[in-house]
């Protein structure tokens, strides 16, 4: 019987584990494959917590089988009565002072992580150390804009960081709540509407190739229809490329030579420039910038986010944009146009290269 | 005159209903009620689940999926878990304390009409245009974004119903406090009876804040105020503060009674009295205490600086404790003693490691740095279920099977009932766990969809395999339901042989006034007491004697009805002229019917001594 029940443990424990080890999810989302030091605190701290958690389900278990096994109600016993018995204060005490002494145990690094993981003071020195990269992040209908301010240019969908070191962000949502999540990298912070939130996460570089090179980052703050489909991606870049990338993009100007292209241009400037900036440095006011930056589209990784980036994609997203994000903004903002006008928009916007 | 056994037509028991202020009919009409909408509530996870079976289904898409999503939250909160629990409350609480009715029986029917009203304007948003779609939390920036009607339907029907839940919280306390029986102490309150008085405590302490947050999103909305809008000087977090101020203590709210009801099943059919009861009873206190101080644990992701956050995670953190003494106590009422393993107690026994999984994650939860990874993830839906299903759901359907035979004299079949429970328990893991993991390989909750290659698919479907497993087992209880109406083996007093508390000493069900002589209580389980020494019943306080019962009456639905009818005219008044006038009049009749209510006297009757003797020799017999 005994034997019975140590193997049966010892047979779920191995059970979990293996579940744990085959479950740890895709390297560039899973929060159980760790990729900087933010997520790395919050991993261990997770570890920490279950081991402690396991240990107190293992001790109730055993009482609890033991108790539903040696107790049950056995033929002819029907009508036994057992001792009543009113409490034990030895008892009381044991697992009342336990359960505080595993619970400080927890506390202090739960503490102490908390408070590391809010330190912004870098970036909100009087005068900010010139490398420290500090990205705006605004949060919109189902779409992300990134800001580099001390750089002057403007990005959207795609972050791009450089590895290896501190990147501090500014969060803030220009219509409704939304929350700022890259699962591999770090914990989640809201974009509110009334305030600016601030942190910070760290980009590893080696978990990074072994992640493909891109992270994906989603919104995890219920934000309407589409609020499902709100990803975005994450390039953590080596410190030089990510100088590179941004020089490039300093001087970006669309460059349009194939004749489809600039006939797609033309529409382009037609129907779409109102709200689409098609060149990295915007200097409007963000009120009035309403919809992602496009400068950088034809080197961007998804159409609208979630799909494939490929023209197929794109003419759908053009062609219908509700069939792809329901509830989105551009919906019947640019009347309707002829499967030429879309071959031509695409070819225009497919050649909106930085790189 | 009296109604005692007297047959009635179908309009006649209709009307007894409707005017009914008993506490045991109310019951009934709070399980029925609860009942219902825990279906629809149920439907609703089944169509969730069925969207989410595989990647970009498009089974239920973007904004339906936010509308049934919303309504399954909500309706499983306020409309389901509270009025079941009430239910349970209305049933056995009354007895247990040797009363004959609430303090108030005359609010505790108003409670119900105004809960089920409510539920009803809420539900009717289907049909009209569209259901709210920002959630059971509604967030702020998201609610007065959101086009149409739905989110009035939310503010405006748990307006009203959450008054009727202010009302049966204050009724359960004065009763509590004034009407036990002598004898009754305190000390010797069964354990239901006490997590009844606390989560009666928390009612009282807990809607208020919700109640201001909807007034304030009712005048933004409808009035054009402007507490939650940025652009007008207002803040959306107000709205998260007001809501979980409420929305913590809710989930002690529903889980208290669940412990109280697991209390009285555990000593019952472990044969052995509550081990340490006295500890149970400063646990169940301290839990309620300190619900009110951790309710920023929602919100560590919001923003609120490292103090707060380190602050308030700790405070959660404490609340493990008391919740393990809890645990213990219960394995220790088990230790030693005779266990039958009826439907209750299998129910009871699951429970424990269903709600210590529960427990635990929400102790993971309680680490603020941590929890920005769980946050708003599928984890956390894991973790809530865990607490909601495996501790409050259980203990539901377990007091339902426990006093079924109490409520309606009949037992419900064991074999079904152990069919539902053993369904149930496996759809129940087999749904929740493996969401742990899919929240932390990256999905977010409230999403409609996900794509393939991110890992989620197995872990989606195994989920949605789960769900079914329990939408059968619902099917089986109903089927148990009707089975058991119709042909079920008639309940004794003691309907399981082994009953502590008062509840038990009365016949099945109940008669109207309950007790024919209020009862002497010489201890804790009091009926226990009496059979240990040999005793049929219960020791008389009191000689019989004429009993004084109060009038039904009509009343509280028409003062609810008029709450009902003034919500449509409101929530329409911006689009339609009428609106106005159908608000104001809706208003009208609900003070017109209270001032009737101040004016009429109602002296109640009197059952008479002769009657009540009858009575009496009937269940003998």
């Amino acid at each position: 019987m005994k034997k019975w029940l140590l193997n049966w443990r010892l047979f779920s424990l191995f059970s979990v584990i293996a579940l744990l080890l085959a479950g740890c999810g895709k390297p560039f989302l899973s929060t159980l494959q760790p990729a900087g030091e933010v997520a790395d605190m919050q991993y261990s701290l997770m570890l920490l917590s279950t081991a402690i958690m396991v240990l107190v389900i293992i001790v109730v278990t055993i009482i609890f089988v033991y108790v539903v096994i040696r107790f049950r109600q056995r033929k002819g016993e029907e009508k036994k009565i057992p001792k009543q018995v009113e409490g034990s204060h030895k008892l009381e005490i044991i697992w009342t002072v336990i359960p505080i002494l595993l619970l400080i145990i927890l506390a202090v690094p739960t503490v102490s992580a908390t408070f590391k993981l809010a330190d912004v003071k870098p970036m909100n020195k009087e005068k900010r150390d010139k490398n420290i990269v500090v990205v705006n992040v605004r949060a919109n209908l189902y779409w992300w804009e990134f800001e580099y301010p001390d750089y002057g240019i403007i990005t959207s969908q795609d972050l791009v960081v450089p590895t290896n070191e501190r990147v501090y962000f500014n969060l803030k949502a220009s219509d409704v709540k939304h929350s700022f999540w890259i699962p591999a990298v770090g914990g989640k912070m809201d974009t509110n509407v009334e305030n600016k939130n601030q942190f910070w996460l760290e980009f590893d570089q080696k978990a990074t190739d072994e992640a493909g090179g891109i992270f994906y980052g989603k919104c995890a703050e219920l934000c309407g229809p589409s609020h499902a489909l709100m990803d975005f991606k994450v390039k953590p870049l080596p410190r030089e490329e990510f100088d590179q990338w941004v020089e490039k993009m300093k001087n970006a100007k669309p460059v349009v030579t194939d004749s489809v292209a600039k006939e797609g241009e033309a529409i382009f400037n037609k129907s779409c420039i109102g709200c689409h900036a098609v060149s990295p440095v915007d200097n409007r006011p963000e009120q009035a910038r309403t919809a992602p930056n496009l400068a950088n589209f034809g080197d961007r990784t998804r159409i609208a986010g979630v799909l494939e980036h490929n023209e197929e994609n794109l003419k759908k997203w053009l062609k219908d944009p509700d069939s792809v994000k329901p509830g989105n903004k551009m919906t019947g903002t640019y009347g309707n146009l002829t499967d030429e006008q879309i071959n031509a928009l695409t070819k225009y916007l497919m050649s909106l290269k930085v790189e | 005159m009296s109604t005692l056994a007297r047959k009635k037509g179908v309009g006649a028991v209709i009307w007894d209903y409707l005017t009914t202020v008993d506490h045991k009919k109310i019951a009934i009409l709070y399980l029925i009620a609860g009942g219902f909408f825990f279906l629809i509530g149920g439907l609703e996870a089944l169509f969730i689940r069925i969207q989410l079976a595989k990647p970009n289904n498009d089974f239920l898409v973007g904004g339906l999926y936010n509308q049934v999503l919303t309504m399954h939250g909500t309706t499983m909160i306020f409309l389901a878990a509270m009025p079941l629990v009430f239910a349970m409350m209305n049933a056995v609480v009354p007895i247990q304390i040797g009363a004959r009715d609430v303090a108030f029986p005359f609010l505790n029917a108003l409670g119900f009409w105004l809960f089920f009203f409510g539920g009803v304007f809420l539900n009717l948003s289907w049909f009209l245009g569209g259901a709210p779609d920002a959630g059971w939390t509604s967030y702020a920036s998201l609610s007065l974004e959101s086009p149409g009607h739905g989110i009035d339907f939310y503010v405006l029907g748990l307006q009203i119903s959450g008054f009727g839940t202010l009302m049966g919280g204050i009724n359960f306390l004065v009763t509590i406090i004034n009407m036990r029986a002598p004898g009754m102490t305190y000390m010797r309150m069964p354990m239901f009876t006490w997590a009844t008085f606390v989560t009666s405590a928390l009612i009282l302490f807990a809607f208020p804040p919700l109640t201001v947050g909807l007034i304030f999103m009712m005048m933004d909305r409808l009035f054009g105020g402007n507490f939650y809008n940025p652009a007008g000087g207002g803040n959306t977090i107000i709205w998260e503060h007001l809501f979980w101020i409420f929305g913590h203590p809710e989930v002690y709210i529903l889980v208290l009674p669940a412990f109280g009801i697991f209390s009285e099943i555990f000593a019952t059919f472990s044969k052995k009295r509550l081990f340490g009861y006295s500890s149970m009873v400063f646990a169940t206190v301290l839990i309620g205490f300190l619900g009110f101080m951790v309710w920023a644990h929602h919100m560590f992701t919001v923003g609120m600086g490292p103090i707060a956050n380190a602050i308030f995670a700790v405070a959660t953190m404490a609340i493990a404790v008391p919740t393990g003494i809890k645990i213990f106590n219960w394995l220790f009422t088990m230790w030693g003693g005779n266990i039958r393993f009826t439907t209750p107690m299998l129910y009871a026994v699951a429970f424990i490691p269903s709600f210590v999984m529960g427990g635990v994650t929400g102790v993971m939860n309680a680490a603020a740095a941590a929890d920005y990874q769980y946050h708003d993830s599928y984890f956390v839906v894991a973790h809530f279920h865990y607490v909601i299903v495996g501790g409050v759901v259980f203990a539901l359907l377990a007091g339902a099977h426990y006093w079924w035979p109490k409520m309606f004299g009949k037992m419900l079949n064991e074999t079904l009932g152990k069919i539902t429970f053993w369904l149930f328990f496996i759809g129940f893991h087999l749904t929740f766990f493996i969401q742990h993991f899919l929240g932390l390989m990256g999905m977010p909750r409230r999403v409609f969809t996900y794509l393939p290659g991110q890992g989620l698919e197995t872990g989606n479907l195994i989920s949605t395999v789960g769900a079914f497993f329990m939408a059968a087992a619902t099917i089986v209880l109903l089927v148990n339901v009707v089975i058991t109406t119709a042909k079920g083996q008639k309940a004794e007093a003691d309907a399981w042989g082994d009953g502590r508390t008062l509840e038990w000493a009365v016949a099945s069900p109940p008669p109207e006034y309950n007790f024919a002589q209020t009862p002497l209580v010489r201890g804790l389980d009091a009926l226990w007491i009496e059979k240990m020494e040999g005793k049929k019943g219960l020791t008389p306080a009191e000689p019989l004697g004429d009993i004084h019962m109060p009038n039904p009456s009509i009343l509280p639905f028409i003062i609810s009805l008029g709450l009902f009818i003034a919500a449509f005219g409101f929530m329409y008044h911006n689009e339609y002229s009428w609106g106005l006038f159908v608000g104001i009049g809706g208003l009208l009749i609900t003070l017109g019917s209270m001032f009737l209510r101040s004016v009429i006297d109602d002296h109640g009757f009197h059952i008479h001594k002769e009657e009540v003797l009858e009575a009496e020799k009937g269940v003998k017999a």
